[in-house]
């Protein structure tokens, strides 16, 4: 069993991205499971969203969750939000952050001696798609870092999940998952 | 004519995306609807495919759920097929009509995406919903996954119209845990899934101009018991229909469903009875308890809630020490529903297992595996000393002191 977990505010994709993650991998005949935490949740909320990857069918239900993945896709959540929370010893972090992974660990000391990996999802998402939706360019880094997916391959099933969007803005996210797949450190 | 959607053999649907995705195979004729959280996406996206041409049938948004079932039970004696899907406060409202509904034998099907009801207010799960319907004549089924509430909103069509029973169906999901949580499920072609459930069959529609019919008269004591006796003893006998049908649609897809579904009981000596997710988290913790504990556990889930099956359960529950019925909404002043029901059907057996009651999981308070697996060792606990040393009603999973009832 793979668990991931999402960090994110309201409207950023989170839930989508999680939801795609899940379609990409039905697809290889595994099973998932991709659900939030809402509440009454507002645009730009802080949220979580969850991912379960099993060979088995998955049948707990609990929303508790000790992640193998941490993805945080907004960069102010690693100061706001409880992203070390329920976390194991090697539990991976990857964080949206304009800062190299020295300064991020500088300014946010829990993080020291974890496994972090960075990417700047927000400006890769501006850059390509032209909007701060940065799901798409996170699933890359996940590519990257778990070597779940061969990268050619995710993206092939990528075009599948986005294919009731536009030419151009599929495209655009196609950029967006390489440029986060080839930068992520 | 709608045009046919081409599915994968595999879809990533969460439950909301199950019951309209189900509803739009039924080739329904009216939908009237007035969409709350949790089940807005139901309606949510029945509509989009109505839009987008995948749907001939009518689709009336309604001012709210007084009218929406009220919108249902008109046009179900006109003559046609007919669903809507609601939630929580929506539900508390239609309850007036629900009982025209099943009155009248409209076979409505209704998606309940289970709620928490107010006040505090609350819009995630549990099912207080659920179980302010029981006593409305309706057939009430339960999935636990999305998978189940895609097959069981196909089957809601299928058990309602049947010319025996003629009655309204309330097909339930845990609102979020299910209704919100995306996960593989198996659809059928839209012609498959269509075939099962068959033409609609017309009885008595208000629509016949040449055959004049009332709806709803009036009767006083003269008529009124033995119609509602009627109606009890068409209700009771929904049951070998609803198996009948739980067999065909095995033979079509390889999916078994049972009114009362056993898990690990083969040789379980202590057991969990519960409704909803919950019973597949349990069947998680019962597992996990077996190989690091050595504990003997099962579940037992009601998949039908209305009829009772209470020989089902009696038979389920006969070689187990103790048991646990879990309630996930509050009882309002007594024990919960599945320990006065279970207890009823086991005061029957020759071995009665020693039986206690957990409130859980209100307003959508998560159960988590470490919840269950207390439990399990709670009714070990029972099942050892052979007697009850628990109390007989706990709350699982609440923050602060302990409390229980009826020490």
């Amino acid at each position: 069993m793979l668990e991931i977990r999402w960090h994110s505010r309201a409207g950023q994709g989170a839930v989508t991205g999680a939801k795609g993650l899940g379609d990409v991998v039905a697809n290889t005949g595994k099973e998932v499971q991709a659900f939030a935490f809402y509440g009454s949740a507002k645009r730009g909320a802080a949220m979580t969203a969850y991912n379960r990857i099993d060979d088995r069918p998955i049948i707990n239900h609990e929303k508790f969750m000790v992640p193998d993945y941490v993805l945080v896709i907004d960069p102010a959540l690693v100061f706001s939000a409880d992203i070390t929370a329920n976390e194991k010893e090697d539990t991976k972090y990857i964080i949206t952050t304009h800062l190299s992974k020295e300064e991020l660990i500088k300014l946010v000391p829990k993080l020291n001696g974890k496994s972090v990996y960075v990417v700047d999802c927000m400006k890769i998402s501006m850059d390509t798609i032209g909007r701060a939706i940065p799901n798409t360019p996170m699933l890359g880094a996940l590519m990257r870092v778990s070597g779940m997916f061969d990268i050619e391959y995710f993206k092939n099933a990528m075009l599948k999940v986005l294919s009731k969007f536009p030419q151009k803005i599929i495209d655009a996210n196609m950029t967006a998952i390489t440029r986060a797949y080839n930068e992520v450190k | 004519m709608a045009e046919k959607l081409q599915l994968q053999e595999v879809e990533v649907w969460d439950g909301n995306m199950a019951f309209a995705q189900a509803m739009r195979q039924a080739q329904i004729d009216v939908v009237a609807a007035y969409p709350i959280t949790p089940s807005t996406p139901t309606v949510h996206g029945y509509a989009q495919f109505l839009a987008d041409g995948y749907i001939d049938g009518e689709f009336v948004l309604v001012e709210s759920e007084h009218a929406a079932m009220s919108g249902c039970v008109g046009a179900a004696a006109a003559g046609g097929r007919v669903a809507t899907a609601t939630s929580s406060q929506g539900f508390a409202l239609m309850i007036e009509v629900l009982y025209q509904a099943s009155g009248m034998r409209l076979p409505i099907v209704l998606g309940l995406v289970n709620r928490a009801l107010a006040s505090p207010l609350n819009v995630n799960g549990d099912h207080s919903d659920m179980y302010l319907g029981r006593d409305a004549g309706w057939i009430m089924i339960d999935a636990f996954n999305a998978q189940e509430a895609y097959d069981l909103m196909l089957m809601g069509f299928k058990i309602g119209e049947d010319l025996s029973v003629r009655l309204p169906v309330m097909v339930n999901q845990d609102g979020f845990i299910t209704s919100h949580t995306a996960q593989n499920v198996k659809p059928f072609s839209d012609e498959d899934a269509y075939n099962f459930i068959g033409e609609y069959k017309e009885v008595n529609p208000m629509l016949d101009f040449c055959k004049p019919v009332t709806y709803g008269a009036q009767t006083e004591e003269d008529w009124h018991f033995e119609f509602k006796a009627r109606q009890q003893k068409a209700l009771m006998d929904s049951l070998g229909v609803i198996k009948d049908t739980f067999a065909q649609f095995e033979k079509l897809s390889g999916r078994s469903y049972n009114p009362v579904e056993s898990y690990m009981m083969e040789d379980a000596k202590v057991a969990i009875v519960a409704l909803g997710s919950t019973v597949e988290s349990a069947i998680q913790a019962a597992k996990n308890l077996r190989e690091e504990e050595g504990i003997k556990a099962g579940v037992v889930a009601l998949r039908v809630i209305r009829p009772f099956p209470l020989l089902e359960v009696k038979e389920a529950l006969k070689d187990v020490k103790a048991v646990a019925t879990l309630d996930r909404s509050a009882p309002g002043g007594t024990l919960g529903m599945l320990f006065n029901e279970i207890s009823a059907a086991l005061y029957q057996n020759d071995n009665r297992p020693i039986i206690n009651n957990y409130i859980y999981g209100l307003g959508g308070r998560d159960m988590t595996q470490e919840n269950l697996k207390e439990i399990f060792r709670d009714i070990k606990r029972n099942a050892d000393e052979g007697r009850l040393v628990t109390p007989l009603q706990q709350f699982s999973g609440l923050r602060g002191p302990k409390l229980s009832f009826f020490n």
